[in-house]
């Protein structure tokens, strides 16, 4: 009984040692904001000399028309939000399509939608800004630099795993929930607003958490469809133009660091068991 | 049949946005895609007028550049540590926060919350890390040696590809973990109680029980590793943007250029559009296979266990 207990007491001893490993990088963000440039440098493990300072910090990349942050942090929300919305609507639309309709093309569809999930971005990612281009030219909407381009291609990259989801769910519900409606003088496409919609909620959740950690967090696809110093910019492209130029200012891009990540984790700290549901229920499938 | 004729009409309404965008986004710039890498396609062409056939010229230019062979060779060499680190460390945290620790939740919460940030922003973090709060470090300890630059981890190709590997662990281990939690989880206690009634130790359960048990989670974590390693982009970027320079073949190359990035730069860096086409297409053919085997093998494995 005495090894047991030494022997927890080794693991809690251990995985407090790892957490505090995992979180470190955390700590360095978190003390190096609150620092002035030279302080940054000369000691980037002590603890800073005035805390006031951070506040301070933020206030200037908050308003600094260098780092364009306040711009930044407005189109983040609005493409990550305006994505989510229609890659939640359009894909359990289709999945439900998909699902109450037993025929050949519908399940060609699905096993096109499926088998579009391996391919990765890189073998797209430069045809599509040539063909976007042209687009533009044929019809004068613009694609490029723009939201909607960007809230195109991310409804476009993110139906197949979305439809994938809503479709497993979909399979789940009881035909007769609806057969009842229809006889009830349900329209068809009522029996979508009025029946199913309501039931997906748990699933709405998982593809709401997926997508929307992916797109807020996403460099490659902003920075070839909107471009660096757009009127137009994400919090990674900002935060990249800023901490990619030659001389590095670690004092506020540590803050711009810190302040990209709070909403992150405040909104992790709210629904922390979805966000780990969510993000196993998408692996496993 | 009106019914009938309602229930398609609904069906194509319902479909036409995502086919709309899936032909939009992915099946047009593929077919396109595929046909470039067999052109001399530049980044000012346009759909129409288009570019002049070059047979498998792109092709064989990769093959023949030394700075794509280098990152094919660190690329794999990156995917197969990182996959090892990441699920080794991963199964470890796993089994802590499902054993009986008393803030095992919080645990958890902290393993899994790096992998809510992007790869860009902890890039710049690790970045800071090796080169500023290590060599503090150091002097700290008194080990004054972790201050010369040529000592920092990024300063040479070899180590600065270690770097990513860490970078990259801490980022993703929290979420196979938590692949892993589920899987433990699932295994039913009674098994775990006959065995012990049995004279069954830790280390005999965990052989006989759980490793057999979470098999079929093996395979889903390696998949999910291996495909997300050997697209690794964003920390690249910001961590090491492919620096420092290194020599292969005679030519004066990035040292830790991984394939995402040498494609990006091929094309707009180098200004070689086409080819740089090509070699996505190579990295997708590359990956689709590579991915296949490992489900294949894993899932015979699966079977033995």
């Amino acid at each position: 009984m005495r090894t047991r207990r030494s022997g927890l007491i080794l693991l809690e001893v251990l995985a407090l040692g790892l957490f505090l490993l995992f979180v470190f990088p955390f700590f360095i963000v978190l003390i190096n904001s609150a620092k002035g440039a030279f302080e940054v440098t000369d000691r980037p493990m002590a603890l800073p000399g005035d805390w006031g300072r951070l506040f301070a910090n933020a206030a200037r990349i908050w308003t600094s028309e260098n780092i364009q942050y306040q711009s930044s942090f407005v189109s983040s929300v609005v493409i990550t939000a305006g994505s989510l919305f229609l890659l939640s609507l359009l894909s359990a639309q289709a999945a439900w399509a998909l699902v109450r309709t037993k025929t050949r093309t519908s399940s060609a569809f699905f096993l096109v939608f499926v088998a579009a999930m391996v391919v990765p971005f890189q073998i797209v990612m430069f045809p599509l800004l040539t063909w976007f281009r042209t687009v533009t030219e044929l019809t004068g909407i613009p694609l490029l630099r723009n939201y909607s381009g960007i809230l195109l291609a991310y409804v476009g990259f993110g139906l197949s795993q979305s439809i994938f989801m809503y479709h497993g769910f979909i399979k789940s519900i009881p035909l007769e929930l609806e057969e009842a409606a229809l006889i009830d003088g349900c329209k068809r496409h009522e029996i979508f607003y009025l029946i199913i919609s309501p039931i997906l909620r748990p699933i709405h959740a998982t593809v709401l958490v997926l997508n929307g950690i992916w797109i807020w967090n996403d460099y490659l696809l902003p920075v070839l469809v909107l471009g660096k110093g757009n009127r137009v910019m994400t919090i990674p492209l900002a935060i990249s133009n800023f901490a990619g130029a030659y001389v590095k200012q670690w004092d506020l891009i540590m803050t711009a660091i810190l302040m990209a990540m709070v909403p992150v984790i405040v909104f992790f700290l709210f629904a922390q068991k979805s966000i780990i549901k969510g993000m196993v229920a998408g692996s496993i499938k | 049949m009106r019914l009938k004729r309602d229930q398609s009409l609904v069906f194509w309404l319902f479909l036409a946005p995502v086919l709309f965008a899936f032909a939009m986004v992915i099946v047009v710039p593929f077919i396109l895609g595929s046909f470039y890498s067999f052109t001399d396609w530049s980044s000012n062409a346009r759909v129409s007028g288009g570019p002049h056939f070059v047979g498998i010229a792109n092709y064989l230019n990769s093959f023949a550049d030394p700075s794509f062979v280098y990152s094919f060779i660190i690329t794999t060499a990156y995917t197969v540590a990182n996959m090892a680190a990441i699920n080794l460390l991963a199964f470890a945290l796993a089994l802590l926060v499902t054993s009986k620790l008393r803030f095992r939740n919080f645990y958890r919460a902290g393993f899994f919350v790096p992998n809510l940030i992007g790869g860009l922003i902890l890039g710049y973090i690790w970045q800071f890390i090796f080169n500023n709060a290590v060599p503090t470090l150091g002097s700290l300890l008194g080990l004054s040696s972790w201050a010369l630059p040529e000592n920092l981890l990024l300063a040479r190709s070899g180590s600065a590809l270690v770097a990513i590997v860490i970078a990259g662990t801490w980022q993703y281990a929290g979420y196979i973990m938590v692949i892993y939690v589920a899987a433990i989880e699932n295994v039913p206690i009674e098994l775990h109680e006959a065995a012990q009634i049995d004279g069954a130790g830790p280390w005999r359960r965990m052989r006989a029980i759980t490793l057999p048990m979470v098999s079929q989670a093996f395979t889903i974590t390696m998949f999910l590793t291996l495909v997300n390693s050997f697209k690794q982009f964003d920390v690249n970027i910001s961590l090491t943007s492919g620096g420092p320079s290194t020599m292969f073949l005679d030519k004066p190359i990035f040292g830790t250029e991984l394939l995402a990035m040498n494609i990006f730069n091929t094309a707009f860096i180098s200004n070689r559009l086409a080819e740089g086409q090509a070699r996505a297409v190579i990295f997708f053919v590359v990956l689709a296979v590579a991915s296949t085997l490992q489900v294949r093998s894993n899932k015979r494995k699966e079977i033995e266990l």
